[in-house]
């Protein structure tokens, strides 16, 4: 295994690998918006983050990556991973907490994990990923792959945050740290949690590369994480990729929202990824107003196969509760 | 039969384990110039800076990065240089290394071994002296081990490296140069298993570490007065080898417990439900309990050898148990 890259015989910036990344940005979209109404229908239960207007990371980032590199996700994860071909039946029935989720019920939304696709985990712990993949990158270095991580900006401010970016730099370790910054860390703005104006402003110090990058740009996002997984596969080191953007739902399904201004929500719905990436592909002619139609039709459709899976899919066994604690 | 030392003896089973798997890999503060202790002294010029990453002073990182590591495939060893330091380390160690495996359905392994040093000696006062291992005890997914003597520490740790769940190795400063005849260098263990140290038929010690070498200053003390102990070295703190434990108890029926951590919420209070549950019928008396006040290590010496507990206070003990 050595770097190998995704989309073997697909042009860097073809029309084809466009619209395979619009069609799994609604595939997200679709998701998330039927994992609310589920909840919402108590069909799913637990704590649940959806990242609705942040699919533009998650797919610029995923298309930058290898088929043998690794991610690492936050507690904000299901487009993560279905932007890197998680199995959307798996996730489903993992957040349902069925025998035959990914996790087989063990973890659910915030502790995904799907190791054959190298989506190594998420976490219900802020900042908890960042010293894992450093740790992967240890290994990932001697195969000639990448590691990327997630966190948000509120993320930023803990210790291990800083401790991570210390021995990144200093061992010039595959890792790239892509920030999510939404703007807020659970209902406190940014402005109000951490003195510098942005994330991406700590790579200095560390004398670690950073980039600020416009995260609702899905192209942008693609071209900033493209370098940073050139750099550190080239062994140049980590990177920062902050990208810049907003999630248009709550902290967690069933936040009230009382800490932000509807205005401010609506401003940030005019920048939404979906819409800014399907008028960039239709002017250019990459995608017809059918395409984009089909592609959101076929989205909800595999949605709902994997509703019926989760549907369908037996509990665990309750003798089961103590299984998988030990090899 | 070759003598070594207990430090001698962690250092072997490390060289040994990374002499036959590649994956076998070390980190933490200073280990490239053999940490405080010199135990990982020399791995470096022999298996590389690859091999043997000497990292900053960032322990929640480091337990995080040997977590990473572990379920992308290697066999990391981290030395927190003393238990103390671990608090800093507690998210990753409980959050991520003793669950991923669960959480994930069974998708990830952690063969994870963290080195821990702990033990009151030598008046190092109470942040570099704790004995924690109630805490860890409590976790789910964590596996603990606490060699009393060279033999063990060369064998245990072996294991260990070979386990493929994260195992805490707890070593006792106070025991890193004591002497050890090695009867079986080549033998690997089990991890989980108790060993009759001293057998007896009228009371059983239930003692790791370094008590264990007061309970046997004891039951000589003991012998000399008519009472018969057995003396039982747990080595596995987590789990807990009950068979063994149990199958004592039923002979000796007298149960006392000795560690040097804190008395209260310890992992006596544990035992001792365990063989109260198992075996109530077969007592003759309470299980009792001997460790620490409920205070911090005190760096005075004579506060020191106030604090942990020695042999002539489990003689007491023992003869109050057994009565006249
Ligand atoms: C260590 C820790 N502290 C606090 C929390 C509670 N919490 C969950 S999400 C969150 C905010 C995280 O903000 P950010 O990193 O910006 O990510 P976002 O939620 O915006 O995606 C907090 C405080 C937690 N899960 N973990």
């Amino acid at each position: 295994m050595s770097g190998r890259r995704n989309y073997e015989g697909v042009a860097e910036n073809s029309d084809i690998l466009h619209r395979d990344m619009l069609q799994r940005m609604w595939l997200i979209r679709s998701f998330e918006e039927r994992v609310i109404d589920l909840c919402h229908r108590k069909q799913l239960a637990g704590l649940v983050h959806v990242g609705i207007g942040q699919e533009g990371v998650a797919v610029g980032v995923a298309t930058a990556m290898g088929d043998d590199d690794y991610l690492y996700g936050t507690h904000r994860s299901h487009g993560h991973f279905l932007a890197r071909g998680a199995d959307p039946n798996g996730l489903m029935a993992e957040l349902a907490g069925k025998d035959t989720g990914c996790c087989r019920g063990r973890g659910g939304s915030m502790h995904i994990v799907e190791v054959g696709r190298r989506l190594m985990s998420a976490t219900g712990i802020v900042g908890g990923t960042i010293p894992l993949a450093l740790g992967t990158a240890l290994v990932a270095r001697e195969e000639g792959n990448v590691v990327a991580v997630y966190f948000g900006d509120g993320a930023s401010n803990t210790g291990s945050f800083h401790e991570c970016l210390n021995m990144a730099s200093l061992w010039k370790l595959p890792v790239v740290l892509v920030c999510e910054n939404n703007g807020y860390a659970e209902f406190t703005p940014m402005s109000a949690h951490t003195v510098v104006s942005h994330v991406s402003v700590h790579g200095q110090p560390y004398d670690m590369a950073s980039q600020i990058v416009d995260g609702n740009d899905t192209l942008a996002v693609l071209e900033a994480a493209r370098n940073a997984v050139v750099r550190a596969r080239d062994g140049g080191g980590p990177t920062i990729v902050e990208c810049l953007t907003y999630r248009l739902r709550g902290h967690y399904v069933g936040d009230p929202e009382s800490y932000r201004k509807a205005d401010e929500v609506d401003e940030w719905r005019g920048k939404d990824p979906i819409r800014r990436f399907t008028s960039v592909l239709r002017d250019r002619g990459a995608v017809t107003a059918r395409d984009v139609r089909r592609m959101e039709e076929s989205a909800r459709a595999r949605v709902e196969d994997a509703v019926r899976f989760m549907q369908e899919s037996p509990w665990p066994s309750s003798a089961s509760v103590a299984d998988f604690v030990y090899a | 039969m070759a003598e070594i030392r207990y430090i001698d003896g962690l250092r072997q089973a490390i060289e040994r384990e990374m002499e036959r798997d590649t994956s076998v890999i070390v980190l933490g503060e200073d280990v490239a110039v053999g940490g405080p202790f010199g135990v990982t002294a020399g791995l470096v010029e022999r298996f590389g800076d690859r091999r043997v990453i000497n990292t900053p002073i960032s322990e929640d990182s480091i337990m995080g990065m040997a977590t990473g590591a572990a379920i992308a495939g290697r066999r990391p060893i981290i030395e927190i240089m003393f238990i103390d330091f671990v608090t800093l380390a507690m998210s990753q160690l409980v959050n991520h290394a003793a669950k991923l495996r669960y959480m994930s359905g069974g998708q990830l392994s952690v063969p994870l071994v963290i080195r821990l040093q702990q033990g009151a000696v030598g008046g190092w006062g109470a942040q570099h002296s704790q004995s924690l291992e109630a805490w860890f005890q409590h976790v789910p997914g964590l596996k603990m081990v606490a060699p009393s003597n060279a033999s063990d520490a060369l064998g245990l740790l072996r294991a260990a490296i070979r386990d493929n769940d994260p195992v805490l190795f707890l070593e006792h400063r106070g025991l890193y140069f004591r002497k050890d005849e090695i009867p079986d260098p080549g033998t690997v263990p089990s991890l989980s298993t108790a060993k009759i140290m001293t057998p007896g038929n009228d009371l059983t010690i239930v003692t790791y570490s370094k008590m264990v070498w007061e309970a046997v200053a004891a039951a000589a003390e003991l012998a000399q007065r008519g009472i018969s102990a057995e003396i039982i070295d747990l080595r596995s703190l987590s789990p807990l080898d009950m068979d063994t434990l149990v199958r004592s108890v039923q002979r000796t029926h007298h149960a006392l417990v000795v560690h040097e951590a804190v008395v209260h919420g310890g992992l006596g209070a544990e035992i001792s439900a365990r063989i109260q549950e198992t075996a109530f019928d077969w007592l003759d008396a309470p299980v009792y309990r001997l460790g620490a006040p409920f205070a911090p290590v005190p760096a005075s010496p004579v506060l020191e050898d106030a604090f942990v507990p020695n042999a002539k206070l489990i003689v007491r003990c023992a003869e109050q148990m057994i009565g006249p």
